[in-house]
């Protein structure tokens, strides 16, 4: 059993405040995603969490155990790292054994977890053989063999496959999902890459500036993004924003045209993911500026009263640079975000 | 036409440019080992073909000059004081610099900038200058003529190198291995010498080898603080003017060959100090 718990915690590098005010639960087994830009402070979160930075305020607790002042080691965490952090010196069965040597398991133990796990991420093959003699992604399967082979009740990795090639990554996504879910531990994800973070997570905390924009499951953060940061960082086009003007009765103005919105009376920014967007009769003049066809569908970058905007449409479409398309939003998937707070309006 | 010019000029110019850039590597090799090869061979010739001219350009390998060497009074002590000063001075150096070379790569503190020249800075002083309050202080605390008294100015010299070797070896040595040990069950201490020990050794043991040169080849401080304990060096020079040219040659021999296996063994690490590591 580790839930843990995150609670104020704030890290400020001398004057600079890389994490504020940090409130999150993760449940038992959950496989949480921290997703974000580089610089958002979720790598400083997964580092206090395992106990290699301190937070500045606040308490961490895994298991109903306050641990922010316990050293790593007795955290019951496991960590794979960005660069893998194979150690150079020893062969693959004493890296992956190396934290069970640590806790002076007898030899037979050892042995045992270690072939285990290594027939687990499939290098059974490569225990003989030392980090310098690896691929990336063997480095890679090491460093996740290794920290399994603790049985921690979390794992904690800091973008792991950020160093695979693109093939490879997909691949090594699947497997770790597979492997992670079967392992029963909790485990903490932190990434850049939104696919990922999509396939893989239970539940996506997305960060910004040091803080927790959005804390749900996958598709609730895609679906429903709670703050205008969120919309237009995931989702690969983002979403379209356009303003927004009232025009009373829950009627708004967007690019000339009357859409149905909340009730309110300050303007606010109009959000349509590319693929909700159908052409019709009716609907928003987009002038049509690049052309991209994808295969599956058509990518078209267009300018609506002035602004970008882009639209995912049927590949089977004639669309040429330079025609004015008419695209009506699906009203079920229209978003509106106040200008002000940019957080979402119901 | 301009076009014809310029094809022609080229090579030559770059022909030019390799020849000068060939001579000025034979040059600066010849610099450097015409002196040794001469030292090589007056070493190991006999001490008659020494003292004749004109010399031989290829050795005798007689080995009388050296057992003229090994038979002098006073030489194998003074060559067993210089073994024990720069075996101190090895140890010395190492332990105090290694962990100064930790700390440097990975802690912040403040003054740190400052304290990296400050260390290189301790070199500055001309050892002429501190020789006589030195030498009174010794006197006073009984060190002086003891082989521990000079390893400790030795080690004094010593220990700007040591530190900055070290502190690009461990700069070297990724800290996420480190952190990767630690969450692994080790404390400071114990991912330490599981970890970064194994990883740095031959490092170490190469400034080791530098701190043990800088030792072995120290004469001024060797002069000046010992009479009777005298090192090698400092016994060679005493004996400088009185002592038959076959023992000088010998002498000079056996104190250019530690620094010279050092200059193989660390020149990797050399490099990587100044920043141009491509290991």
């Amino acid at each position: 059993m580790a839930e843990i718990q995150i609670k104020n915690v704030a890290k400020r590098f001398g004057s600079y405040q890389a994490l504020r005010d940090i409130n999150l639960t993760i449940q038992d087994q959950e496989f949480m995603v921290l997703l974000g830009a580089s610089g958002c402070g979720k790598t400083t979160l997964l580092r206090i969490i395992a106990g290699l930075e301190t937070a500045t305020e606040g308490e961490v607790w895994i298991g109903g155990r306050r641990v922010d002042h316990l050293p790593p080691k007795d955290r019951g965490i496991a960590m794979v790292f960005q660069n893998y952090a194979v150690f150079p010196h020893l062969t693959v069965f004493e890296n992956i054994g190396f934290g069970l040597r640590m806790q002076k398991l007898p030899n037979d133990e050892v042995k045992r977890r270690v072939e285990r796990t290594a027939g687990l991420m499939h290098i059974d093959q490569l225990l003989g053989r030392y980090s310098g003699e690896l691929s990336g992604g063997q480095r890679q399967r090491v460093a996740v063999a290794r920290a399994l082979a603790m049985e921690p009740d979390v794992i904690l990795m800091d973008e792991p496959l950020s160093n695979l090639d693109a093939l490879l990554r997909m691949e090594m996504r699947a497997e770790l999902k597979g492997v992670l879910a079967e392992s029963n531990t909790t485990a903490i994800y932190v990434t850049h890459d939104q696919v990922e973070a999509m396939s893989m997570a239970d539940r996506i905390s997305v960060m910004h500036q040091g803080k927790i924009v959005q804390a749900a499951s996958p598709i609730e953060v895609y679906r429903n993004p709670a703050a205008e940061f969120v919309a237009g960082f995931i989702g690969n086009p983002p979403m379209n924003f356009l303003p927004a003007t009232p025009a009373g009765d829950g009627k708004w103005t967007v690019a000339g045209q009357i859409l149905d919105g909340p009730s309110r009376t300050t303007p606010l920014h109009f959000a349509i993911r590319p693929e909700d967007l159908r052409p019709a009769d009716t609907g928003l003049a987009a002038m049509v500026k690049v052309v991209e066809p994808l295969g599956a569908h058509l990518l078209v970058t267009c300018s609506v009263d002035g602004a970008l905007f882009r639209a995912v449409l049927d590949s089977d479409l004639t669309v040429r640079r330079g025609d004015t398309l008419t695209l009506a939003p699906q009203p079920d998937r229209v978003r509106w975000f106040d200008p002000e707070t940019t957080l979402a309006v119901a | 036409m301009t076009t014809v010019t310029t094809d022609v000029a080229a090579p030559d110019t770059r022909r030019a440019g390799r020849y000068v850039y060939i001579a000025a590597v034979v040059l600066l090799c010849a610099w450097v080992l015409v002196p040794l090869y001469f030292l090589l061979i007056n070493t190991l010739s006999s001490p008659e073909t020494v003292n004749s001219f004109p010399k031989p350009f290829i050795p005798e390998f007689d080995l009388g000059s050296l057992g003229f060497f090994a038979g002098f009074a006073g030489i194998l002590s003074a060559l067993k004081n210089s073994i024990l000063v720069a075996g101190l001075t090895m140890i010395m150096s190492i332990l105090i610099g290694a962990p100064a070379g930790y700390a440097l790569s990975r802690f912040d503190f403040r003054g740190k900038e400052a304290f990296r020249l400050l260390i290189l800075l301790t070199r500055a002083f001309p050892l002429p200058l501190l020789a006589l309050p030195l030498a009174v202080m010794f006197i006073r605390t009984g060190l002086d003529d003891t082989v521990f008294g000079l390893s400790l100015v030795h080690t004094t010299l010593a220990i700007p190198f040591a530190v900055l070797i070290t502190f690009s070896l461990f700069s070297g040595i990724p800290l996420e291995l480190e952190e990767a040990a630690w969450t692994l069950g080790c404390t400071r201490l114990t991912a330490f010498t599981k970890v970064v020990l194994p990883l740095i050794l031959p490092g170490i043991t190469a400034s080791a080898i530098f701190a043990f040169v800088i030792s072995w080849n120290e004469v001024f401080a060797a002069a000046v603080l010992t009479i009777e304990n005298r090192t090698l060096t400092a016994f060679l020079l005493q004996n400088l003017d009185t002592s038959p040219l076959h023992l000088k040659f010998a002498g000079g021999f056996i104190l250019v060959v530690p620094a010279l296996i050092f200059i193989f063994a660390v020149r990797k690490y050399l490099f990587a100090m100044w920043g141009i590591a491509n290991r």
